[in-house]
Parts: C-alpha cells; structure tokens; sequence
C-alpha cells in the first residue's frame, strides 16, 4: 500500500475514530487515502479551529484528539493551537504535511520548518524521513501523546513519503529508552503524606486538571470525605471535585473565591494533586500558604518544586498515589473531629464572602445568564468558554459537578477556543448539551467555525456576553490603568445573530432579562447551531479578584457591601 | 556554580537542537558543549557545561529529562570526574620568540602542530585552567586563535 494509506491504517489501529482538518497540496496523497476510508473527517474552515475541535473533544471524551494540516501556513496556523494543548497537558497528534523530501532546506514553496517552529510547545515531534517509519512513528506517537502528563505530538510528513509504497505491517510496543513515566508513588511517601494528613488540623485539598487526566475524582472525594477535607480546585481542575458538596471552596486563585483563598492562606498543610502551583494561582509566592507544610502529587517530576518548596513530594499517578494514601489513612487511627474548627471557620468565610454580585435594573446581568445556563442544562451540560470575563463567570456562577464537563483555555488563555473546542466536545459527546460561553471580542477569532458547525449539524450553543468590550482587560484598564480604554471598546461589532442566520444557525438577540430562560431553552431545543447575543452590563466585574503580585488573601471586591 | 552534565541521548535527528533549544528558553547559557556517539552507536553523549545555581540546575534538569530522547542525566561531581579539554591555539611568534614559547608549550607538555613564518600552532589537553594558564601566558605574544573542544568528562572508575 502507499503511506498514505499506512497513515490511515495507523490512525484506525490507534482507535481514532475522527479527525479535524483542511487539505492543501502537501496532504493530497492523504486526503486522497482518507477518500476511500471510513474515517469520519471534519473540514474546517481554518486550521486553528482544527486543533482546537481536536483540543476540545479530547477534553470531553479522555481520547487523543487528531488535527491534520498542510505544509507551510496550513502547519503555522496550527501552532495557537498546538501551544494550547501543551499548556494544559490535552492529548493530541497534529499531522502536517511538508514539502517533498529532496526540497527540504530549500526554501520550497510552502516550507515551514514546523518541527522546528513548535519544538517549545510540543511533547515530542517526528519529521518522518522513511515511508517504512510511518507505522512505528503513529504508534509512538499516540502512546506519547495519551500516557504520563498529555500532551500535543507533531508528525510532519514530506509528500513524497505518504507516495511512496510501503509493505505494512503494524507497529509493536514502543520502545523508547528515553520515555518511561512514574505512574505508582513512592511507598515512603505515600505513607509520610498520610501521617500528615491524620496530624493536620487545617488541611486544604487543591486539585488541578491531573486528577481529570487520571479520573482520581472518587479516589480525591473518598480521602475529602473520610478526613473532612475542603477541596478547592484550579480553573483546570472544576468538575474534579462537585461544587454542591459541602466540602467544596470552588476556585482558587486570581479569581478564586473569598473562601478558598483564605483557606489556603490560612492552612497547616496543602494537598496540591495534578496541580502546578502557577502564578494565577498562587499570587506572591513568598506568601503562599505560608503556614502549610506541602504535599505535591504529579505524574511530571518537573513540577515539583517549581514554583513552591515542596515538603513531600510524590511522583505518580494521581490515581494511584491517591488510592494508596487512602489506603494508609484507612489502616491508621484517625481522630475525624480533629478538622471541625477548621471546617466551622470555612464556614465562617463562605457565609461572610460569598459569591455575589449586584443586580442593575433594566440590565442583564452577565453573572445571571451563567446562572441561568446553569440552572436550564441542571449543571449537566458541557461548558465551553473562551477568554476573559465571561471565562470567569462561567468558573464561578456554574456549578461544576462532573469532571470532562468543563473546556476552557487555563495556561495559553487562548482567544478563540471555546467556539471550535465546543464542536469538537459535542463530536465526541453527541449526548451531552454543549454550550460555549463567548465574549464578543473571542467569538471573532473563531466565528468561520460556524460554517462547519452547520455543515455537519453539530448542535452547540453559543452564549455570547456581550458587554462591547475586550472586557477583562477592560477591567484591568479600569482597575489599575485609571480607566483610560485604550483599544478595548469594540466599537464596530457585527449583529452576531444575523451572522449566524447567514451561516445557517439559529441566531437571537436578547436584550431583555426576561428573555434569557427562553431563549437558552429554546436554542437547546432547536438541536441546531446556534448563537445568542446577549447584550449584558458593558462594565460589569469580576470578583473577587487578586491584584498582580498580590497575596491571595488580598482580594478586591470580595466583600459583600 | 560551574556544573557539568553527562547526558546520554538517542543518536536521532533534532536531538541536539532540542537540547540546546531548551536551555536557550529556560535562560541558561551553555558555556560548552561537547557531541560525540558511545560505545553504543544509537545512543550520543553529550557534555555540557552550565553556570548555574542550584535549583535552577535541578530544574532544567528535570525539564531535560522530559525529552523523549533524553536517556539519562548526571550532574557529575568534580570530585569524582576526570574532565579534559583540547585546543589549538595559534599563537605569535618568530625566530626571534620561537624559542620562548615552545618552552612555554613544554611545561604545559603541550605539542607544536604547526610552524608557520611567523605563527606556531600549539595543541594542549588538560582542564579548562590549565588551558586558560597557557592562553594567558601566550597572550602577551599575541594569540591570532583558538579553538576549544568544550570540556568532555567521565566518572572515575571504582577505587
Ligand atoms: C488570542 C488572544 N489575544 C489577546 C488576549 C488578551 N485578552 C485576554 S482577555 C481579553 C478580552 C476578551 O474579550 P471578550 O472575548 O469580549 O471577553 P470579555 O472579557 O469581554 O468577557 C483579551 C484581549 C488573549 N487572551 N488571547
Ligand atoms: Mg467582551
């Protein structure tokens, strides 16, 4: 068979079952094997929405996402994509063409060195060289991509080797000297993590999107709830913990809830599990969680501390590490009281700086369509999000309960995700409501992807915020910039709903509070595309929120007045 | 701190570029680095010298360490090391200094390579100090050029 072919074949062996692509002369060959296949492959209407669907619906299904690109700029527009994978650790393998071996280093026409352009912000990266490599690279690839901390492998592969015959046959195990990941934690320190755990009398869970990647959600809940442990979670790891136990502080961080911040900055020991301490997180380092001894559970040992002095560091599966110190903790003698002061005085905070925010007469409230999305899909649908304010709102007003429910852009925060990863999470869940929370100024950067979006009859809901703004840095402007605008009011703006009648969605404007229910409802409905322009308080906050450089327990607008 | 680390990496296209790219984007800069294949023809060695601090060596080893190719990595002690460096450094001199700095190169037990109207070209192996001693000592005749290997360094056997 021809390599193209012995592609299609490695992907099927691989157990994918779509891709997400736009073809251009260097894919040909492939394109043309993918022809005569039962692959299901969907056009796009620009490679960045390619990789984000392929980022999207590896968030909502734990599968590795495939992204196909053609040489040059097909390859280069990748690269937002790619490097928002990398920064949340999402599996995936991007394909791209290249020019034809021989004309390698020439400057060819359509040449992009991308191995070499996306070497930061790549797992690993393959330039295949030989037609007979192509199933041993797939078969690396993929086992790369999905196991130890996830993350985006590029295969870049010159026309003439997807030409050229090959005799397949498919690739064995592995074998990478260089690649074995920990995944069972050290015995010792399971046990020294679950002394600590019985001796601490303030303790914090904080939980990132590694307890997702592993599915150590029971494992996570069972030590929280046999210890009574709260349990804060990072923007990657909502839906880790469900919000609607008690035990439960929500978000921490910048713009992490009163509660958690002040638990954390108040605890005696910190249980961060795939987490990694980053700077949105943590705030001023040198006063982060001072107080707390430190446990530190991550799959990749360069995490450890990074950022922050770890006390006991375990490497591993969050899962097992998990699952073992549960263990311990079931086999020592524990004093279950020994938290309730501790819980009393979260008490005490949740009930002094809840979440709120103040209702204007005569306007939407941002806050309150998240509620009432929240409220309609009963916390069960798929939350996509792009960047910025109603990135925020969507983490602090919806209640996460379930982990891969969740898609947003956490470390690139990518404009311009949430709309493509919000079809590639309903392709891989066709079962699941899926909404993409937009701000205005996001949904343009991916708007094209409506074109697919009705192409195939992919129903996802867009709930555009519209406050007329590149909101949050807006706020920043108003915050800490004395209010001077500069280049943040979206002046010139499309009727969103118009556009998206163009394209052939369902599109509404909804100016009027009363309307917000309905129109939400009537969208999930229509199982069509579609697109609601709510057009909501243009200055509007987010809060609480932690000033840069700041301690975390220095919020502003935390307070309820 | 100066450090030297020994890693042993698959013997494949791009490794080095990665190697040296991810010091490059984690701020360290290499103050030498020395390639060559092992005893084994698919695995390379390579030599790399650091300044660095201690966390940040810590750090950059582990980021090092994520490279799929990346086999194994020692900070290796100076204690417990033999390191050795060649260069060839083209130095000034003629009939009437000649003399002079071949005396020179002989208590450094360096060898004369090359002799040129009015250039030697010298090779020394040793440390990294002894071969600054003798630059700095050739110096004042005027050195035209030198060439470093970058330091290559392995463990001592066991005593
Ligand atoms: C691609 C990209 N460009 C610029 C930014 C910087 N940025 C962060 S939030 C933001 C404003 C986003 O505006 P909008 O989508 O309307 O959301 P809002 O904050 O108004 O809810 C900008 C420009 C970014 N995160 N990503
Ligand atoms: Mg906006």
């Amino acid at each position: 068979m021809k390599g193209s072919e012995a592609i299609i074949e490695s992907l099927k062996a691989a157990g994918v079952e779509v891709v997400f692509g736009l073809p251009g002369g260097m894919v040909i060959p492939l394109y043309d094997a993918l022809y005569d296949s039962d692959m299901k492959h969907f056009l796009v209407r620009h490679e960045q929405g390619a990789a984000h669907m392929a980022d999207g619906y590896a968030r909502a299904t734990g599968k590795v996402g495939v992204c196909i690109a053609t040489s040059g700029p097909g390859a280069t527009n990748l690269v937002t994509g790619i490097a928002n994978a990398y920064m949340d650790s999402t599996p995936m393998v991007a394909i791209t063409g290249q020019a034809r071996s021989d004309l390698i280093g020439t400057d060819a026409f359509q040449e992009a060195d991308i191995t070499g352009i996306t070497e930061p912000i790549v797992k690993h990266s393959y330039l295949i060289k030989k037609t007979e490599d192509i199933p041993r690279v797939f078969r690396e690839a993929f086992y790369i991509a999905s196991t130890g901390r996830p993350g985006p492998v590029l295969i870049d592969i010159p026309s003439d080797i997807q030409l050229a015959d090959i005799d397949y046959k498919p690739a064995g195990k592995p074998d990478l000297p260089g690649y074995k990941p920990t995944l069972k934690g050290h015995k010792k320190q399971i046990r020294a993590a679950a002394r600590a755990i019985a001796a601490a009398e303030r303790p914090v869970l904080y939980a990132g999107g590694g307890i997702i990647t592993a599915g150590a959600e029971k494992e996570l809940m069972a030590i929280s709830r046999l210890m009574k442990i709260p349990v804060t979670t990072t923007l990657m790891g909502l839906g880790a913990f469900p919000e609607n136990n008690d035990l439960s502080l929500g978000m921490l961080g910048m713009h992490g809830t009163g509660y958690a911040n002040y638990a954390v900055t108040h605890c005696d020991l910190l249980i961060g599990v795939g987490a990694r301490f980053d700077d949105r997180v943590t705030g001023k380092l040198a006063t982060f969680a001072r107080q707390a001894k430190k446990i530190h559970i991550d799959m990749d040992p360069a995490e450890i501390s990074k950022n922050v002095a770890i006390d006991i560091p375990i490497v591993g599966d969050a899962r097992d590490v998990l699952a073992g110190i549960l263990a311990e903790l079931k086999t020592m003698k524990r004093e279950p009281k020994k938290t309730a002061l501790w819980l009393e005085q979260v008490i005490t905070w949740k009930k002094k700086h809840p979440l709120h925010y103040k209702d204007e007469k005569g306007a939407i409230m941002p806050q309150f369509v998240i509620e009432e999305i929240n409220r309609i899909t009963r916390s069960d649908a798929i939350l996509c999000t792009d960047v910025g304010q109603h990135q925020m709102w969507s983490a602090l007003f919806y209640t996460h309960v379930k982990p891969r429910h969740w898609v947003s852009s956490g470390g690139l925060g990518t404009m311009g995700f949430g709309f493509p990863a919000a079809i590639g999470a309903k392709v891989g869940r066709p079962d699941k409501t899926v909404i993409d929370v937009a701000g205005d100024g996001s949904f343009q950067m991916n708007i094209q992807e409506l074109a697919t979006a009705v192409c195939y009859d992919i129903p996802v809901v867009v709930c555009i915020l519209n406050n007329g703004f590149l909101g949050m840095v807006r706020q920043w402007q108003e915050l800490f910039w004395n209010k001077r605008y500069s280049e943040t009011v979206i002046s010139c703006q499309p009727d969103f709903a118009a556009v998206a009648e163009a394209y052939g969605a369902l599109g509404m404007t909804i100016t009027d509070k009363k309307e917000v229910g309905d129109a939400i409802r009537t969208a999930i409905k229509s199982k069509r595309p579609a697109v609601l322009d709510f057009r909501v308080k243009a200055e509007e906050n987010v809060f609480p929120m932690v000033p840069a450089g700041k301690s975390i327990d220095e919020m502003i607008g935390g307070h309820k007045s | 701190m100066k450090h030297t680390l020994s890693v042993l990496v698959e013997n494949k296209p791009g490794v080095l570029a990665r190697v040296a790219g991810l010091f490059a984007r984690r701020g360290f800069n290499i103050n030498s680095l020395a390639v060559g294949v092992t005893e084994d023809p698919d695995i390379s060695r390579m030599t790399i010298t650091v300044d660095a601090e201690e966390h940040p060596i810590e750090q950059v080893t582990k980021q090092l360490h994520k490279l799929i190719n990346v086999i194994k990595i020692t900070d290796l002690d100076p204690e417990k090391t033999v390191a050795r460096e060649l260069a060839l450094i083209k130095v000034k001199s003629d009939a009437g200094t000649r003399a002079e700095v071949m005396q020179l190169a002989e208590i450094f037990r360096a060898r004369i390579l090359d002799v040129g109207k009015k250039t030697l070209t010298i090779e020394i192996t040793g440390t990294y100090e002894k071969i600054d001693a003798l630059e700095q000592l050739l110096a004042p005749h005027g050195v035209t050029e030198i060439v470093r290997t970058g330091r290559i360094a392995i463990e001592r056997g066991e005593k």
